[in-house]
């Protein structure tokens, strides 16, 4: 059996942490960056058997990966394998000429902006370094080491953003005509110190912002983007020379391809066993430097679950999902139904969302399955 | 023992007036119970009595006082159980009409006292609690001589807690209750009245009887005269306060029978034993089936428990004769039962020993009370659930209560407002004393059975003492109301209103569901109906959004455990056609506020 095509790396540091992330992340420690290149090397090198050949994709995210030391982040690059698609994550402010130029010599292929948003008050509740202009400057930037295929993520439902805010922030990042735009409704996580500072806020304005996802997917279409995930947009290939632009490496995790993660809290999905390894950075590096697989959370997935697992993820897709060998996870009498409220439709021996059923994909789904 | 020398009283008071503390001492005045045995409140068994202060089963205790023999039966201390405590008077020749000196006469006080005065009961009255700081013994002793028709001196005053006055009382007690007058001569035929029974896993069921004439033995052969039950007695005896066999029972005497009967349906309270050797030709007056009033539906919140209910009804049964259940199948609500109570004190009581005792978890539905149709085709029915309602009705009846209301004089007006909401009809008041009013009223029972104890407190600031006996059924003006939710009618939410109220309270129940049900997938009209006349209808807009934003591959497990998660929640819904309805929401007609004129 070929072991998985796609590789997820993940680069922890930050300049600082902004109050709405919870992925792993450390602050600074820049004289840990060289042992921590060290140890993703040696986790790839132990990983062997588990990758094929020759990858798909690659993925650099974080953390900030363009905060990582330029000659840790080049040495890197340089030794990973080679992909036909590689992206890294980066913030506007890390973008300078001498790190796009690396990154252009290093085989990248795909630069994924975390804009979130161009208004200063609303950068400020996120905790984000970069100011508004730093968009465009790194987006400019990028142009000019002939990236052709740049990625700007989108924050909306701030607290205190208002609709017309909404809609400046998506004219700004239409205006800079990116290939790719990813757009996500803030998640407040109960229990962070975010949702503490900023619940009541959120409460107040839920049920205005209720319309943000439509008005996002209106106004991004009609710029001549395809939908083509819940969250994700790309240029449609009659804008772009017939070329497909959607992310090769997230595609893999919505079709149910494996993958393997490497780093600290990456996870990994191959051949039915899904594991997480420890987010601990010292526990990390030292397992490494001895050579040992660090620690890991094993999750052993059933044919069920991979199953549910394909229905959860395809319908995230603007593609119609081939029933085929997932008859049993479906709940028949509710597509039924659902079918009859005008939320999904059968198409041959598939199933797909209408676009109503799209912004309700969460409810649909949980209906859906059996 | 020589009939000249028993007494036979109950006591009957209002709940916390202290009729359990007072037992506690006559018991160890009477040195029935020693101080070690002596644990508070003997006499209440259940758990749930314990905590409450409500005494649901009569027992009887007998003790010894300067030669008689004092039969204590014990009443339950609430009006819905009326046929219990008029069962229990019956068996006795006089009462302890027991108040508190800080609270006075209350609603329930003056209901008891009438039943005792019905049953031709003597009647000792006693003013309790003579020691807190805010007793008014004299006050509380004028207002009980004015009910009771009797002089102030002669009220006992006591203190159940000190102990003190008790004595005095017991004396005043073999002083004023007649002895019994049964038929003692050994060859008159035996006849006994069983006022209560219990059930014992081991032993079947256990008659609780006030032997009339002649006399019973154990190992006898006898027969319920009503019934028509034999059985064989397997023992005779008398509690102290601990069950105690004894040869036999004779006239007068109080005691059990150990009946060795597996079914407890075949021994109803209020009928008559004899034996088989000297049978009476009659039974003993007063055997009357006792009716439930108000209904609901009980269904288990997992539709699995269903056996378990089903088990656990069974067996409460075996101790509570007024309990009435039948099977009830739902659309929206599933296999569950339809139980008739006497009251609402009773439902909210089998519902929480369901709850406790049998670790069962349920959805009551509102309650309604019993109906009595005659239909189109000149068919009388009885209707327990609104949703039986036929469409199309010659006449319907309702059961009427009289309500005795006591309030402080300045909430009156109040008081008579509400009444008048609830289709009252205004019956007679009077000035117990200069602060306090007794208002009687005739009110529908259904009025009653939803909010109005609630509203009633809330008019009152807490003040108001009510209490109330059904008269029986009258004619009313009434129409059912259905709910439908995505145009298919909810069984479970179908109301009978009367006319002139029925708009408000469709109108009402449609925002309260609105409220309620969660948005779904799609827009739910809810809509209120009389027959197929829509006469309120609201929409419960469909959600815009429902998506979980990102998810990547480090989130896969996560996002699915939260779709289960939410999979999970909705086991607690219920499915009507194609709309999740939270179960919270079939009792949205317990809680209307508005609508009601």
């Amino acid at each position: 059996m070929s072991g998985a095509r796609h590789l997820y790396v993940h680069l922890p540091f930050c300049s600082s942490r902004c109050g709405y992330c919870d992925f792993v992340t450390v602050v600074g420690r820049r004289g840990q960056h060289r042992a921590y290149v060290d140890a993703l090397l040696a986790e790839l090198s132990l990983e062997r058997e588990t990758v094929a050949p020759r990858l798909e994709s690659v993925f650099l995210g974080g953390g900030t990966p363009t905060f990582t030391e330029p000659e840790q982040l080049g040495r890197l690059l340089g030794a990973l394998p080679q992909a036909l698609e590689v992206t890294v994550e980066a913030n506007p402010e890390t973008v300078t000429p001498g790190l796009a130029t690396l990154l252009r010599e290093r085989g990248v292929t795909r630069v994924s902006l975390g804009v979130q948003s161009f208004r200063p008050h609303l950068l400020e509740v996120l905790g984000r370094q970069a100011g508004p202009d730093d968009a465009g400057r790194a987006v400019a930037i990028l142009r000019e080491a002939r990236f052709d295929n740049i990625s700007l993520d989108l924050i909306y439902g701030i607290p205190g953003q208002s609709a017309t805010e909404l809609e400046v922030d998506l004219e700004d990042a239409l205006a800079l005509e990116p290939e790719h735009l990813s757009c996500y409704e803030l998640e407040a996580k109960p229990g962070t110190r975010f949702t503490h500072a900023h619940g009541d806020e959120i409460a107040r304005q839920a049920e205005a912002m209720e319309t943000y996802f439509e008005r996002v997917v209106a106004r991004v279409g009609a710029a001549g983007y395809r939908w083509y995930e819940t969250a994700n947009f790309c240029r449609s290939p009659e804008l772009a020379g017939g070329r497909d632009l959607r992310s090769r490496h997230n595609l893999a995790y919505w079709r149910g391809r494996d993958y393997l993660g490497i780093g600290i809290g990456a996870v990994s999905t191959i051949r039915g066993r899904r594991w997480r390894t420890t987010p601990r950075l010292g526990e990390y590096l030292t397992a490494l430097a001895a050579r040992r697989r660090p620690a890991r959370e094993m999750e052993e997935l059933s044919p069920e679950v991979r199953r549910s697992e394909r229905v959860l993820l395809g319908l995230r897709l603007d593609e119609p999902l081939p029933f085929a060998g997932l008859e049993g996870a479906f709940d028949w009498p509710a597509v039924e139904r659902l079918e009859q409220a005008g939320l999904v439709r059968r198409r041959e021996a598939a199933l797909e969302l209408t676009p109503r059923g799209r912004f309700l994909g969460g409810g649909v789904t949980a209906e859906l399955l059996a | 023992m020589n009939q000249a020398r028993i007494r036979n009283f109950s006591i009957i008071a209002h709940i916390d007036h202290g009729k359990s503390t007072l037992a506690d001492r006559i018991l160890e005045l009477t040195e029935t119970v020693t101080g070690r045995e002596m644990r508070a409140q003997v006499l209440d068994t259940m758990e749930l009595e314990r905590e409450r202060g409500i005494t649901i089963k009569a027992q009887a205790v007998r003790v010894a006082w300067k030669g008689h023999q004092l039969n204590l039966i014990d009443t339950p201390g609430h009006v819905d159980f009326t046929y219990e405590v008029s069962r229990s008077l019956q068996a006795c020749e006089g009462a302890l009409l027991v108040v508190d000196a800080s609270q006075g006469v209350e609603a329930q006080t003056v209901a008891n006292a009438y039943l005792a005065i019905e049953n031709d009961l003597e009647i000792v009255p006693v003013v309790n609690k003579i020691d807190l700081p805010q007793a008014d013994p004299d006050g509380t002793a004028a207002e009980i001589a004015e009910l009771v028709g009797d002089q102030p001196e002669r009220v006992l005053r006591i203190s159940a807690k000190t102990g003190d006055g008790i004595e005095a009382l017991l004396d005043a007690l073999v002083e004023r209750i007649p002895p019994p007058g049964g038929d003692a001569s050994p060859e008159a035929p035996a006849r006994a009245l069983i006022f209560d029974s219990s059930y014992d896993q081991y032993r079947g069921v256990v008659a609780f009887v006030r032997v009339v004439d002649g006399s019973f033995a154990g190992r006898e052969g006898l027969r319920a005269m009503a019934q028509g039950t034999r059985f064989e007695a397997e023992e005779v005896g008398f509690f102290s306060p601990t069950m105690r066999a004894a040869e036999s029972l004779g006239a007068g005497e109080v005691g059990y029978v150990v009946t060795g009967l597996k079914d407890v349906s075949r021994l109803r309270v209020g009928d008559t034993l004899t034996s088989e050797r000297r049978p009476a030709a009659e039974p003993l007056p007063g055997y009357k089936d006792v009716k439930p009033m108000v209904f609901a539906g009980l269904f288990p919140t997992d539709s699995d428990d269903y056996p378990d209910l089903r088990d656990a009804l069974e067996k409460l049964k075996l101790n509570d004769a007024a309990l009435f259940y039948e099977p009830e199948t739902s659309q929206a609500l599933g296999f569950g039962f339809r139980c008739g109570f006497l009251g609402l004190l009773h439902m909210e009581i089998v519902r929480e020993r369901l709850e406790r005792e049998f670790d069962l978890d349920l959805l009551v539905t509102a309650p309604n009370v019993a109906y009595v149709v005659l239909t189109k085709a000149g068919e009388e029915l009885e209707v327990h659930n609104p949703a039986e309602m036929p469409a199309e009705v010659e006449r319907t009846e309702e059961p009427y209560i009289r309500a005795s209301i006591i309030v402080p004089k300045d909430y009156v007006g109040p008081v008579m407002e509400l009444n008048t909401d609830r289709r009252g009809r205004f019956d007679h008041m009077e000035y117990l004393s200069e602060e306090r009013v007794l208002l009687l009223y005739e009110l529908p029972l259904a009025e009653i059975v939803l909010d109005y104890y609630d509203q009633l407190k809330s008019r009152t600031r807490g003040y108001a003492s009510f209490d109330y006996d059904v008269i029986g059924f009258r004619e009313g003006d009434l129409a059912r109301v259905d709910v439908l939710i995505a145009g298919e009618p909810v069984d479970a939410l179908s109301l009978i209103v009367h006319r002139n109220g029925a708009y408000a309270r469709g109108r009402a129940l449609v925002e309260k569901l609105r409220e309620e049900i969660p948005r779904q997938l799609f827009d739910v009209p809810v809509q209120a109906a009389i027959g197929s006349r829509v006469i309120a209808r609201e929409t419960i807009k469909a959600k815009r959004k429902d998506v979980l934003a990102k998810c990547y591959g480090g989130d896969i497990t996560r996002k699915r455990k939260l779709l289960e998660r939410q999979k999970a929640g909705k086991k607690r819904m219920k499915q009507v056609g194609s709309v999740e309805v939270p179960q919270e929401a079939f009792l949205a007609v317990l809680n209307l506020d508005g609508g009601k004129k």
